[in-house]
């Protein structure tokens, strides 16, 4: 049942962001001076921001941001967090030493945080808080993959192709990297909507996407100033975000279910 | 216990220094040359020149570490290049607005998760522990921000009870203060307290299973009793962990919500800081941040062996 109605919410999610390339009900930057901050309306169904633009487009054409989004952010977290992992799990001593004070320290900084640090110095846009939320990523894929090393390092199946003379590339890409994956699949699903909740919030903060995209989060920054006049601007942007993740979450909840019955 | 703690607390120095050393890399080093960051593509290059002689940023970068780092250490993050104090005092200055904002969230947070995750767990399967789930999800899916402007709409626009940003100040009383961070703390507690509800929830139902539980229920003891000693006690290490890494979260979420109700605090700092290219701010700002989440995995640590006194980690 949960796993079912997240397939349903994100084939939903999906499909949206499909059809929203090649149709959307208006044109998400077309702006309309005489229809501004209307509320729900046949033509437009969730009503016209501050520029009279189709919040209904503009919120089916944020569903890319997104997914982009969600979808880089959690590569570069699970690629730099595996590869500090394999590293720290497979060599240990003073290397896992020192890679697991750089993850401690890494957990320092959640997204908004590095996001903030990097807003600094470079332009903010939808590749900072990629790279800004892949980074809070990091810990999380790191320890996981440590931990599947170190646990499989000695063991006999392992110990047998090393006696056998297989090389260290081949024992960690071919005997141990593969069994350490199921844990890896089911922490890139429960991350994926945790990063589309960061970037939204990273937009809102303004250090995300950058005005005239449609983002989600951009959206809600730019409709609290109209709260008063459209309280719906605030009502849908908000609600596709609360949508998509409750979706994403109960499919992580699903396939974790199957591929990690121990943890269900 | 004693070698434990000396291992966790020389990690956690270690752990700082790298903190430092990252917020050092990217502020000072990947930018190439954080003057013209600072001055903007429109400055001058004598008065980029300047500001390099002024910030030291001739020196060679180790030298810049640990002149910025000995500073630090002895309380001393620089001076903003917008307000002209120095930075320790800001971060100071904004504390009485995001400290006491982070610790009504995290009251909010635990005493709503810990109630509801062990009403679960003891209604499993029922329709109590359903409701509650569901809660929990809704919960986690609706982000802080977003729930910060439905609070505001509802209590500020449409009943008029609060108003719908800004911080009173201590100054006038402790209810007015109070009342300008309710709402922002109700809306970043009570959403991550959902994460908690069903760690919770999950760690009781493991030790529910336990024999001894089942043993003390056998010998008579009051449910009361079986769910608070027997049960609750021996749940709380993975409770304490995710509560410990929610707290975190709560310390980011704090940057957004003052945003959302235009709160004075360290959040808002950074960001004004951002703006106005004050890079020592943004420095200060990120280091005294992430240095505190380092410093609540630490203390998190500790907490273990005073939870679970079998724990020595030899």
């Amino acid at each position: 049942m949960t796993f079912a109605t997240g397939v349903a919410i994100t084939a939903l999610l999906i499909g949206t962001a499909v059809l929203s390339l090649v149709y959307t009900p208006s044109d998400p930057l077309q702006m309309s001076i005489t229809g501004r901050l209307q509320g729900p309306s046949g033509p437009h169904p969730f009503g016209t921001d501050q520029y009279g633009r189709d919040v209904l487009s503009r919120v089916m054409r944020g569903t890319i941001t997104s997914i982009a989004v969600g979808v880089i952010a959690v590569g570069i977290g699970a690629v730099l967090g595996m590869l500090i992992g394999i590293l720290s799990g497979y060599a240990g001593g003073v290397l896992d030493e020192g890679f697991m004070r750089l993850v401690d320290a890494i957990q320092g900084f959640p997204a908004i945080l590095s996001a903030l640090l990097f807003a600094a110095v470079f332009t903010p846009g939808i590749a900072l808080s990629m790279v800004a939320i892949g980074i809070a990523f990091v810990p999380a894929f790191a320890r996981l993959t440590r931990a599947g090393f170190l646990e499989l390092r000695e063991r006999e199946f392992v110990v047998a192709a090393r006696a056998l003379g297989a090389a260290d590339r081949r024992l960690i890409t071919r005997h141990i990297l593969p069994n350490t994956l199921p844990p890896l699949i089911v922490q890139a699903t429960t991350s994926f909507p945790v990063a589309i909740l960061a970037e939204a919030g990273l937009a809102y903060l303004g250090l995300g996407t950058q005005p005239p995209h449609p983002s989600w989060g951009l959206m809600l920054r730019e409709a609290q100033n109209f709260l008063s006049m459209n309280p719906w601007f605030a009502v849908f942007p908000g609600g596709a975000i609360a949508l998509t993740v409750l979706g994403l979450n109960l499919l992580g909840d699903g396939l974790r279910d199957l591929l990690d019955p121990k943890t269900a | 216990m004693r070698g434990y703690i000396a291992r966790r607390a020389a990690a956690f120095v270690v752990t700082l220094l790298v903190v430092s050393l990252l917020v050092f890399v990217v502020v000072r080093v990947l930018p190439g040359d954080p003057a013209l960051v600072i001055i903007g593509p429109d400055g001058s290059p004598e008065a980029a020149a300047r500001l390099r002689e002024a910030m030291g940023l001739n020196r060679p970068i180790p030298v810049q570490y640990a002149e910025w780092l000995g500073g630090a250490l002895r309380g001393d993050l620089g001076k903003s290049l917008q307000y002209d104090v120095p930075v320790g005092r800001l971060i100071v200055s904004r504390l009485p607005v995001t400290l006491p904002l982070a610790l009504m969230a995290a009251t909010l947070m635990v005493v709503t998760a810990l109630p509801l995750g062990l009403f679960a767990a003891r209604h499993h399967r029922r329709v109590g522990d359903y409701l509650a789930m569901v809660v929990s999800q809704i919960g986690i899916a609706v982000p802080g921000f977003w729930a910060g402007l439905l609070l505001i709409l509802l209590f500020s626009v449409h009943l008029g009870w609060v108003q719908s940003g800004g911080f009173a100040g201590w100054s006038t009383g402790l209810w007015p203060g109070i009342r300008s961070l309710l709402l922002p703390a109700v809306a970043l507690g009570l959403f991550q307290a959902a994460v908690l509800v069903r760690a919770t929830r999950s760690s009781v139902l493991d030790v529910l299973r336990e024999d001894y539980v089942r043993t003390a229920r056998a010998k008579g003891v009051s449910e009361l009793s079986a769910l608070g000693k027997h049960t609750l006690r021996n749940a709380l290490i993975p409770i304490v962990t995710v509560a410990g890494l929610q707290l975190g979260q709560l310390a980011a979420g704090a940057i957004i919500l003052e945003s959302v109700f235009a709160l004075p605090g360290l959040g808002r700092l950074a960001l004004g800081a951002i703006t106005a290219r004050d890079l020592p701010v943004v420095q200060g700002v990120t280091l005294f941040v992430a240095s505190s989440i380092v410093f609540i995995n630490f203390a998190v640590d500790l907490l273990y062996v005073v939870l679970d006194p079998r724990i020595r980690y030899d």
